[in-house]
């Protein structure tokens, strides 16, 4: 696993030993990598793997702590994305944000569009600059179109043509195929390759694998950070890849307990909501804790939005304790002993502006009164009990939240729920963006919890976390659930296979 | 949170923007008993409670809805409306007692309206109200015309104007009293003024806590209604004239008042304390005007005015706390 020397041509755009920190998250160490004229280069790693950070050093968008980026050899810093543009740096990102009112053309050259005389915009012009590049492209897609109406695909081709227009040498492709359909993924992938003829280097990022296969030269692989490998994909197998993307030990960070599964908690039958997922059923059993595994944008926080009533859903239904619960109703749900720890703790777990005491508060709005009049006597020691129980630092229980670390909020969206007692826990991304001692206490918590009989679902993109805090794994891909893994036989293997729909168990 | 940070948030609590609005309307009514001819002679102190009884009583739901992060610009027009029917209505002989409470669906009515086109269709109420004002007000015109009816029942019209005894205080301060009482238990003591608060603040996070946020807008949008309703059959008595433009630009005061009280436009903050403050700090420098014959035009402006700075004054207290807190660590 060695930088190949290519003899040859010289990398048109190198990274040589970044590193780039945001507080005290080293979100880069030492990472490089060399981009050559005519390749496409594949950048794989785990969701939080640094693969952002790498793409937006790129650009211009953050610039290094440590670290060069060489352009033809030349050491170059960017100012801003403006300069990495300049430089011939452009980024397609997974969703384009055109204007949908202004045709292809003038999306295209927005802002400096070909003038005549007295400052009139050249529209002839335009137009055959337009066809020029769409042509250059091989794709047939009218100029004067205008861009609303796009499917995502054509929206990207728009996007690339405007790079070209600026003569972009370097093309960044952000996940590009994560929204598109078979077909649309084929024609995309055919531009690709005219790009690559035509000479220009392309870092191309997806979780699909056998994308990357299908497509890319060389891999250059990033895991918590750190540059693993940058090697050539030929004779490569798919888990070699997985290898090196995961592949990690397991501690004493989970402390799992073994409990006998009780009764079904939670029955999710034949749920569907369309275009986002179709068909999902499971079940979760008192003293389990069950894992949702898959990639971002597979459907699982969905699946966890509409079983709590945040979104309704189409098809299918939902059963607590053997009582159906109502479609598109969160109180109903709560009510019923339903809980959920939401994924965004600052916009949905928590009213950032409002004390502890009170956010905690939220939850026993129906509960903490007395003769229709809040009793503010139990809602401070409801709230105070749990803040205690879960250890929460702060200084006065009625300080607002957005004063405490992103660990202690969450700990307060913990206390939240827990307060209510509730027979099932949601848990989406429970120890996204905290340290690893909160993560430990957040995990004793959520085995504690199941010994005591509470069904515990738990979405989560760490899968070393799923591996070592689940009873069993389920696997989302694409919306649907494509495995059912025993916790003995879940490996980061079986689990990445199921989740990058390379293997249906 | 460094010491000198929290010295600055325990002081901004201590010296809230609505005790400075209350601060602010002693020192206004000391000075103009002091300084003002007139004003403290009880005729003019009961005109200065009766002109803003109706800004009053718009500002009890109104508080709760900005709070929520809503807004109702149609309040004015739906008071109008509920005039110009009550004189429509009698002229075509019916009895009062039957009146008012066709009056007050009628603002229920109005206020559903709104509710529902801003919870079910997702419209934004700044836009959904600025256009039942238009249509409500409209609708007034047609079911009036240009009359106006002034003949109600003596009775009704003698407590709508009438004093408690031999003080300046208006009888239908009670009743008002009575509901300002209501409110207030309502906003800061009951579960739905909390979940009013978390929707305001943050309308996603009071969802996912199994707030019914539709549910409870709806509920303000149709309170409101009716308090706008109820202060226009008041407004109708109280001048003894039901005319389709009755209480024109009332909105413009309420709104004014309530953020001059320190009720964040934002939602999520602020107290009725505050709110009811500024609406008397407002009606009192309109009744200062007023003796000093400043013209009504030159009273619009000053509402404006204040307007703007009540939305300001609240910020640029909180840069000045921050800025105190910052050159204390430094």
């Amino acid at each position: 696993m060695t930088h190949p020397s290519d003899a040859g041509p010289a990398p048109v755009l190198a990274l040589k030993d970044i590193s780039k920190s945001f507080g005290a998250v080293r979100a880069l160490r030492d990472v490089s990598l060399e981009l050559f004229p005519g390749e496409v280069h594949a950048l794989a790693g785990e969701n939080g793997a640094g693969k952002s950070t790498l793409i937006k050093t790129l650009a211009g968008v953050h610039r290094p702590d440590a670290g060069q980026v060489l352009l033809d050899g030349e050491p170059v810093v960017f100012h801003g994305p403006g300069d990495a543009r300049d430089a011939g740096i452009a980024v397609i990102y997974q969703e384009p944000t055109l204007f949908p009112d202004l045709s292809i053309a003038e999306n295209i050259f927005m802002g400096r569009q070909p003038r005549k005389a007295l400052g009139r915009i050249d529209h002839k012009a335009t137009h055959a600059a337009t066809a020029a590049l769409m042509q250059r492209l091989g794709v047939e897609l009218d100029p004067d179109r205008p861009a609303r109406g796009l499917s995502i695909a054509d929206q990207q081709i728009v996007e690339i043509a405007k790079a070209l227009s600026f003569e972009a040498r370097v093309l960044i492709m952000d996940e590009p195929t994560a929204a598109l359909t078979g077909s649309e993924v084929a024609r995309l992938f055919g531009v690709v390759r005219t790009l690559r003829e035509q000479g220009a280097a392309v870092l191309f990022i997806s979780h699909r694998l056998e994308e990357i296969f299908q497509i890319c030269r060389r891999v250059t692989t990033l895991r918590d950070g750190a540059w693993i490998s940058s090697e050539l994909l030929d004779g490569m197998t798919e888990d070699d890849l997985v290898r090196r993307m995961v592949g990690r030990d397991l501690d004493e960070l989970y402390p799992k307990q073994d409990v006998e599964a009780g009764d079904v908690a939670l029955s999710v039958r034949r749920l569907t909501r369309e275009g986002v997922f179709t068909d999902v059923s499971f079940d979760v059993r008192r003293g389990e804790i069950v894992g949702l595994a898959g990639l971002v944008g597979a459907g699982r926080t969905e699946v966890a939005r509409a079983v709590f009533g945040i979104d309704r859903w189409d098809a299918g239904e939902v059963e607590l304790d053997g009582k159906k619960l109502t479609n598109g109703a969160p109180s109903v749900a709560m009510a019923s002993g339903l809980a959920l720890v939401p994924e965004d703790r600052r916009a949905q777990g928590l009213v950032m502006d409002m004390s502890i005491e009170r956010n905690i508060g939220l939850t026993g709005l129906r509960t903490t009164v007395k003769a229709g009049l809040m009793d503010r006597g139990a809602e401070r020691s409801r709230s105070l009990d749990w803040a205690v129980k879960l250890q929460v630092k702060y200084a006065r229980i009625a300080d607002t939240v957005n004063t405490l670390s992103g660990g202690n909020q969450q700990k307060v969206v913990l206390a939240k729920w827990l307060a209510t007692g509730p027979k099932v826990l949601i848990v989406d991304e429970p120890t996204r963006g905290i340290d690893v001692g909160t993560k430990a206490e957040v995990h004793r918590l959520l085995s504690e919890l199941a010994a005591d009989g509470v069904a515990v679902l738990m979405i989560s993109s760490d899968l070393p976390e799923i591996l070592g805090m689940a009873d069993r794994v389920l696997v989302m891909h694409e919306g649907r659930l494509t495995a059912e893994i025993p916790r003995s036989e879940a490996t980061e293997e079986s689990v990445m296979a199921a989740a990058t729909g390379r293997a249906a168990a | 949170m460094p010491e000198s940070l929290e010295r600055a948030s325990r002081w901004s609590d201590a010296v809230r923007w609505d005790t400075i609005v209350g601060a602010l309307l002693i020192v206004v009514l000391l000075l103009s008993f002091g300084t003002v001819d007139g004003f403290g002679n009880a005729l003019n102190l009961s005109f200065l409670i009766g002109n803003t009884l109706p800004i009053a009583l718009i500002a009890l739901p109104m508080t709760l809805l900005v709070v929520s992060g809503e807004i109702d610009l149609s309040v004015a027009s739906t008071a109008g409306l509920s005039g110009a029917v009550m004189g429509y209505l009698w002229n075509q002989g019916m009895t009062i007692e039957v009146i008012i409470p066709i009056c007050l669906v009628l603002g229920v009515v109005c206020g559903l309206i709104n509710g529902l086109l801003v919870t079910r269709l997702g419209l934004p109420s700044l836009a959904v109200t600025i256009g039942t004002l238009a249509a409500y007000r409209g609708i007034a015109q047609i079911v009036l015309g240009s009359d106006a009816v002034t003949d109600f029942p003596t009775q009704y019209l003698d407590f709508a104007a009438g004093r408690i005894g031999d003080t300046f205080v208006p009888q239908a301060f009670v009743p008002f009293l009575v509901l300002l009482v209501i409110a207030v238990i309502v906003l800061h003591a009951t579960a739905f003024g909390r979940a009013t608060f978390a929707i305001g603040a943050s309308e996603e996070a009071a969802r996912f806590a199994g707030i019914r946020v539709k549910r409870q807008k709806l509920i303000l949008f149709t309170v409101t209604g009716l308090m706008a309703s109820l202060t226009g059959i008041f407004w109708a008595l109280h001048y003894a004239s039901a005319r389709y433009d009755n209480a024109t630009g009332l909105e413009l005061s309420v709104i004014a008042a309530v953020l001059l009280g320190g009720i964040d436009f934002d939602g999520g903050k602020g107290t009725l304390g505050g709110a009811i403050a500024g609406v008397f700090l407002l009606g009192a420098l309109q009744n200062v005007m007023s003796l000093q014959d400043v013209s009504a035009q030159s009273q619009i402006v000053v509402t404006g005015v204040l307007l703007v700075l009540s939305v300001l004054g609240p910020r640029v207290a909180k840069q000045i706390a921050v800025a105190r807190a910052q050159r204390l660590t430094s």
